[in-house]
């Protein structure tokens, strides 16, 4: 069903190709240091997953890919040329799309608006100029369907939608505006088995289409389903960085429940 | 090579594209407008008091009636795009009285000619909205605050800066001036439309609104505010200006105020430094009965406007029918509770998954 979202990706990305690079990047806010030494690559038609618990850095590692926080230590590279973004809008103009886990949509407005949002067309290039509603509605419409997202009417405020829609709708937004990196903030952190089955389905076809995913989530099973790069963080600091050949759900699941804190406090309790 | 004849094959796949769009009922897509309340409850006050009161039936009084509504709907279509853009300001009220004894006491003190007063009056209007846009934006204090504190500053300016120039609580009468007859015209004639003679106000309101509706529904910039007052984060996620967006929505409120605070002063010559407090929780109110929502990223101008006629009809109705006009405030406060409770119904019918 969302074969044809290989249609609308970028014809010029090559899988294994390297998007994004980041060497030895860390980021303090004044004496306090939120990350460290994080190198992470993102190749083109891979899904690199960020593994870690509450306050382990995930946040702030997609912030400063997505242009919400500039990096203070290391480099960030896209496509191979050293970066600092200032914005999101800057990021966005390298081809890197965020979609946040509740922000990715204004759930008051339309579907379409949504899907148009900060990238309108208009008819005309002077200030004020009619935005070309109709063109919209129509493009809006075919795209999400061709995308393999069924939406009832593209006039509905998008709050109407569920909540792995409304995800969906975010991800073929990005990728019909050209992302080549596509940052997931815990897109099924929020949501039921049914529906995150949705999303990572959908996460599947953007990887196969050739867009490079980085895939923030806390829950191993999820990564596991869909990833061929794995990293966990814990207080700002890479503990495991492996390759799918590399890794076991079970030592996920471990390393992301405690690993050897978790052993050495189970051989204290057995102790007792 | 694809030639017509080949293409066929692949065409299947492309029949089943995009689903019929979906037509709902008029009366469900009625519901769903956000000034769908105030309408009926315009309709059923108007209704209420052509029955009531004689004196309400006539043209002129019609003229009154929108001549009151005007003053409040010119700054009411800036307060609600204010708020769908998910912000407040508190300070619009007095801003207008600034305006207005800003362009008065620079031109009568320094003798100059009453444009002069006009334009320095609209820097300083443009000036306070930008700094309350650029304080909220910046400290991300709560625009409540902020302009609370705006207001109180102007409130004082404007007695202080009036006593120390005047010596007295009011400006200058500046009808002597140069250009006053000019500026007049465009702020505060009468303007007769064969049947009716109306206040240019009105039809200077009128343009706002269609202009401010345009901007919302019609443009870029609309479907920036709507999304900063829906959901800031996500807007500025997908490359939406939203400190750029609010700073000018500001700027917007003030210059309409100072639109309007120009009106008073060519319409009476001379302005009471006192004027204008309570006027901002008026425009509130109009936007928010017209069905915009307190916490942004929903409304109308139309209804805003609504909202103005309503309070333009109650004012001029309640003396026409011969009522104590001191119950005023209370029907204004029942108005404002029903409009509350009809949009938190709206909200959560849009809302809702279907």
């Amino acid at each position: 069903m969302t074969d044809t979202l290989a249609e609308h990706a970028d014809p010029t990305l090559h899988a294994g190709e390297p998007l994004v690079e980041m060497e030895n990047v860390g980021k303090s806010f004044g004496p306090i240091i939120a990350l460290q030494g994080i190198n992470l690559t993102v190749n083109a038609g891979e899904v690199a997953c960020v593994l870690g618990d509450n306050g382990a850095g995930k946040s702030t590692l997609i912030k400063i890919i997505s242009g919400l926080h500039p990096h203070t230590e290391g480099t960030l590279k896209v496509d191979g040329n050293p970066v600092t973004f200032g914005s999101p809008r800057e990021a966005l103009d390298h081809g890197i799309a965020t979609v946040y886990q509740d922000l990715a949509v204004v759930s008051l407005m339309e579907v379409w608006r949504n899907f148009f949002l900060g990238s309108e067309i208009r008819k005309g290039n002077y200030p004020l100029a009619p935005l070309d509603i109709k063109a919209m509605r129509e493009i809006a419409n075919s795209e999400l369907h061709k995308m393999g997202v069924v939406v009832k009417d593209i006039n509905q405020p998008i709050g109407t939608l569920s909540g792995g829609q409304r995800q969906c709708v975010a991800i073929a937004r990005a990728v019909y505006f050209g992302a080549r990196v596509l940052i997931l903030d815990e897109p099924t952190a929020a949501l039921g088995v049914k529906q995150s089955g949705v999303v990572l389905k959908y996460t599947a076809a953007a990887r196969d289409a050739g867009l490079g995913v980085v895939f923030i989530t806390h829950n191993p099973h999820h990564a596991f389903l869909v990833g061929n790069h794995f990293i966990i963080l814990k207080l700002g600091r890479r503990v495991l960085d492996k390759t799918r050949d590399e890794v076991t759900l079970e030592e996920l699941t471990s390393e992301m429940a405690g690993g050897r804190e978790l052993a050495e406090l189970s051989h204290e309790l057995k102790g007792r | 090579m694809s030639s017509p004849a080949t293409t066929p094959a692949t065409q299947p796949q492309k029949t089943s594209d995009a689903p019929a769009p979906v037509k709902k009922s008029l009366f469900a897509r009625v519901l769903t407008r956000p000034e769908i309340g105030a309408v009926a409850a315009a309709i059923a006050i108007f209704i209420f008091f052509f029955a009531i009161a004689p004196a309400f039936r006539t043209l002129p009084s019609f003229a009154t009636v929108l001549y009151a509504s005007s003053t409040i709907g010119i700054v009411a279509v800036g307060v609600a795009l204010l708020m769908i853009g998910g912000e407040f300001d508190l300070s619009s009220g007095v801003t207008v009285v600034t305006a207005a004894l800003c362009a008065a006491l620079v031109t009568f003190q320094l003798s100059l000619n009453m444009w002069v007063g006009v334009i320095v009056s609209l820097i300083v209007a443009l000036g306070i909205g930008f700094i309350n846009g650029y304080l909220v934006v910046k400290t991300k204090i709560p625009s409540f605050l902020i302009t609370l504190s705006t207001f109180f500053m102007l409130r004082g300016i404007n007695l202080g800066v009036t006593k120390a120039a005047t010596g007295t609580v009011a400006s200058d009468n500046v009808s002597g001036l140069d250009g006053f007859l000019a500026a007049k015209a465009v702020f505060a004639s009468d303007i007769p439309l064969g049947f009716i003679t109306v206040k240019i106000t009105v039809l200077w309101w009128l343009l706002f609104v269609a202009i401010g509706t345009w901007i919302l529904l019609r443009t870029k910039v609309g479907n920036w505010i709507f999304a900063a007052g829906g959901n800031a984060d996500s807007a500025r996620a997908v490359g939406v200006p939203v400190p750029k967006v609010k700073i000018g929505l500001f700027m917007g409120v003030a210059f309409l105020g100072w639109f309007y605070g120009m009106h008073l002063l060519f319409n009476f010559s001379s302005v009471q430094s006192g004027l204008g407090i309570g006027n901002e929780f008026i425009y509130i109110i109009a936007a928010v009965v017209g069905g915009c929502l307190l916490t942004g990223g929903y409304g109308s101008i139309v209804g805003a406007a609504v909202g103005a006629f309503i309070f333009g009809m109650t004012t001029q109705g309640i003396v026409f029918a011969g009522f104590d006009p001191n119950w005023f405030y209370t029907f204004l406060g029942a108005m404002l509770l029903l409009a509350v409770l009809v949009n938190l119904y709206i909200k959560n019918y849009a809302a809702t998954r279907r």
